[in-house]
């Protein structure tokens, strides 16, 4: 790998959000944050976009309503209608207050496990997958900024001195 | 940014933790060698869970005449045990989801292991319809398929098959949610373990931790997704135990047919749920030292919520004596009657005792923080909170419309060795998640600790 890396280790996440900020303001672009847990506030700063998995999950759960809806009405309305305890058995509408337990919970099945699987896959996080944190202490009490010397026209030399300047702990090229 | 708290809120962190001590106190279970009262704890479970098993074996292969039920009580230990069961495994996703929604900070200390409790209680559960089925070898029927592959279909409009889609999607769903809190944890064992060199533990924690670092994006992801999942669990919780309680309130039993059922089930099944927290977290804390993470004031908020729940069933019963009473119904006043007076009048006394009684000493602040009270009180609950289930589902079939086929339950051998088996599974099931998985949420403990810990708060 030809790519350089400036990596600032931080000891904690205030003193790494100030740090942030001020590299942002000096316009150097950061690639990504190392956190053993999430930081409040660090997104915007270093431009990470909202998330959509939310949209994602609305829609598989007015998927899953659909489909359980389609279920049941071709089932017990349309293929195979059953006289049961009077029940009416000849139209979806009629029938739908019985209908209504199992249309709530296939809307819920599908909005979480779609959404689990499609956090999944925007994370690249399988069974299997190698973890990619360029220091292992960012899993325990270590906060860590990353920045790509390539995407940035700041000089390596300057993002050192901003980083040493507003209390990194550590700081390695790569 | 960690908001500041009022002073006045007891710290949540004790011990004045710093982020690699929180690492440290909750890794070492998994990293040190148990002790002898796990390994006795442990081998007793896995004698009572193979004994079940031996039970459920022999049920399957002789049929459910080995159980005490007769023609009168066609439904006695077996649903008594389910209904407890998923009762218990209430109370993970309600700390988990609904104290998410409403921001309360000393649910960190405790989701994991509810949530954890939650699948293990589910999963006995779910065996007692199973083997109820008689026939387990068919239990693929309760699928959407054409019965026996002709065109007649699976009946939707039975709470019976309703049961089936809420407790598969409540399990399912439970699963994920826990699994996704801990896959940032895991990666912090995988990453202890590869600074000590255990290539063992790093490839197993590895595997398990999907390979997950800690980066920004998915830490902003892993937040929206954990809000989602508590607001799509949240209705779930409380639909699961309202149809379970309608496999009862839909049949026309006196006893059973009642509109109270639903909110009366699940205020029952969150009480039960927290009396078992209880009495799991007390063990828990002592036995892995995490007395500063899981502190008197946790057990003290825990013992408000069993006595909130506690007063709801009371009043529940109360509503249900009146009811039958002022529905002029003869079958109906028997019924209570029979219950509070019958031949299982001491089943009702250990009910009410237990579970109306007993959480009203929780008004007083003492016994509220007092550890050994609190813990026979969450005995107290389990018990009468199995008695409960026993009362409603017994008392109301013993004495049906026709007195010559009146008759009492007396249980088997079998059905006790099930439901001690159950016991075992749950217990081993827990012990090994206790030696093998962090019992606290890493992350999240360290992400309240700049609000919460004791250190902040002087």
């Amino acid at each position: 790998m030809s790519t350089k890396e400036i990596h600032g280790l931080f000891g904690d996440e205030e003193v790494l959000l100030t740090s942030a900020k001020k590299l942002v303001s000096k316009g150097v672009h950061v690639k990504d944050v190392f956190s053993p847990f999430p930081i409040h506030g660090i997104d915007p700063v270093i431009g990470v976009p909202p998330t959509r998995l939310h949209i994602a999950g609305f829609i598989y759960g007015i998927v899953g309503l659909c489909l359980s809806l389609f279920m049941m009405w071709f089932t017990l309305i349309m293929d195979w209608p059953m006289n049961i305890g009077g029940k009416p058995n000849f139209s979806l509408l009629e029938n739908l207050p019985a209908f209504v337990p199992i249309a709530f919970e296939m809307t819920v099945f599908c909005a979480a496990h779609g959404m689990a699987v499609t956090y999944l896959i925007r994370n690249t996080t399988y069974p299997g997958k190698k973890n990619w944190n360029p220091d292992l202490r960012t899993t325990d009490d270590k906060f860590l900024i990353q920045i790509n010397l390539d995407e940035n026209s700041v000089s390596g030399e300057e993002i050192e001195a901003i980083l040493k300047e507003t209390g990194a702990e550590e700081i390695t090229q790569k | 940014m960690s908001s500041q708290e009022a002073w006045i809120r007891e710290p949540l962190v004790l011990g004045d933790k710093s982020y690699h001590d929180i690492s440290n106190d909750i890794a070492r279970p998994i990293e040190g060698k148990a002790n002898k009262q796990w390994w006795i704890a442990f081998t007793i479970a896995v004698i009572a869970m193979l004994w079940g098993l031996g039970c459920i074996m022999y049920t399957i292969g002789v049929g459910i005449g080995t159980w005490g039920l007769n023609n009168t009580v066609q439904w006695a230990w077996d649903i008594t045990n389910f209904v407890w069961w998923v009762g218990i495994g209430h109370a993970g996703t309600l700390i988990s989801a609904v104290l998410l929604l409403f921001r309360q900070k000393w649910r960190m200390a405790i989701n994991r292991s509810a949530e954890a409790m939650t699948i293990f209680a589910v999963i006995c559960a779910a065996l007692f319809p199973g083997i109820h089925m008689g026939r387990i070898w068919m239990a693929y029927w309760v699928l959407p398929l054409p019965n026996a592959f002709g065109s007649l279909w699976i009946n939707f409009n039975s709470p019976l098959l309703w049961d089936v889609f809420a407790i598969g999607t409540y399990f399912s769903v439970s699963l994920v949610f826990w699994y996704i809190g801990l896959i940032p944890d895991f990666a912090t064992i995988r990453d202890r373990a590869a600074r000590a060199s255990k290539p063992i533990r790093v490839a197993i924690y590895g595997i398990m931790s999907f390979g997950w670092s800690g980066n920004a994006r998915a830490w902003h992801r892993f937040e929206e997704i954990s809000l989602v999942l508590a607001g799509l669990a949240t209705p779930l919780v409380l639909s699961v135990h309202t149809i379970v309680s309608m496999d009862f309130a839909t049949s026309v039993i006196p006893g059973w047919h009642t509109t109270i059922f639903p909110p009366y089930f699940v205020a029952g099944a969150i009480f039960s749920g927290f009396a078992m927290v209880l009495t799991l977290m007390l063990v828990m804390r002592k036995v892995v030292n995490l007395e500063e993470y899981i502190t008197i004031n946790h057990i003290e908020l825990m013992n408000k919520i069993i006595m909130l729940t506690g007063s709801i069933v009371g009043v529940a019963y109360i509503t249900e004596l009146f009811m039958s009473w002022y529905s002029g119904v003869e079958y109906e006043q028997y019924a209570f009657i029979n219950r509070a007076t019958g031949p299982y009048w001491w089943a009702y006394a250990a009910m009410m005792t237990c579970n109306v009684v007993s959480p009203q000493l929780f008004w007083s602040k003492k016994l509220r923080r007092n550890i050994t009270f609190t813990f026979i009180l969450s005995i107290f609950v389990n018990i009468g909170m199995w008695f409960e289930r026993f009362v409603i589902i017994v008392t109301s079939l013993h004495r049906d419309y026709l007195p010559s086929s009146w008759s009492m339950f007396y249980p088997s051998w079998v059905d006790i060795g099930i439901f001690v088996g159950t016991l075992g599974i749950f217990f081993t099931f827990f012990l090994l998640y206790a030696r093998t998985f962090p019992v606290l949420p890493i992350a999240e403990v360290k992400s309240i600790l700049k609000s919460t810990g004791s250190q902040y708060k002087k």
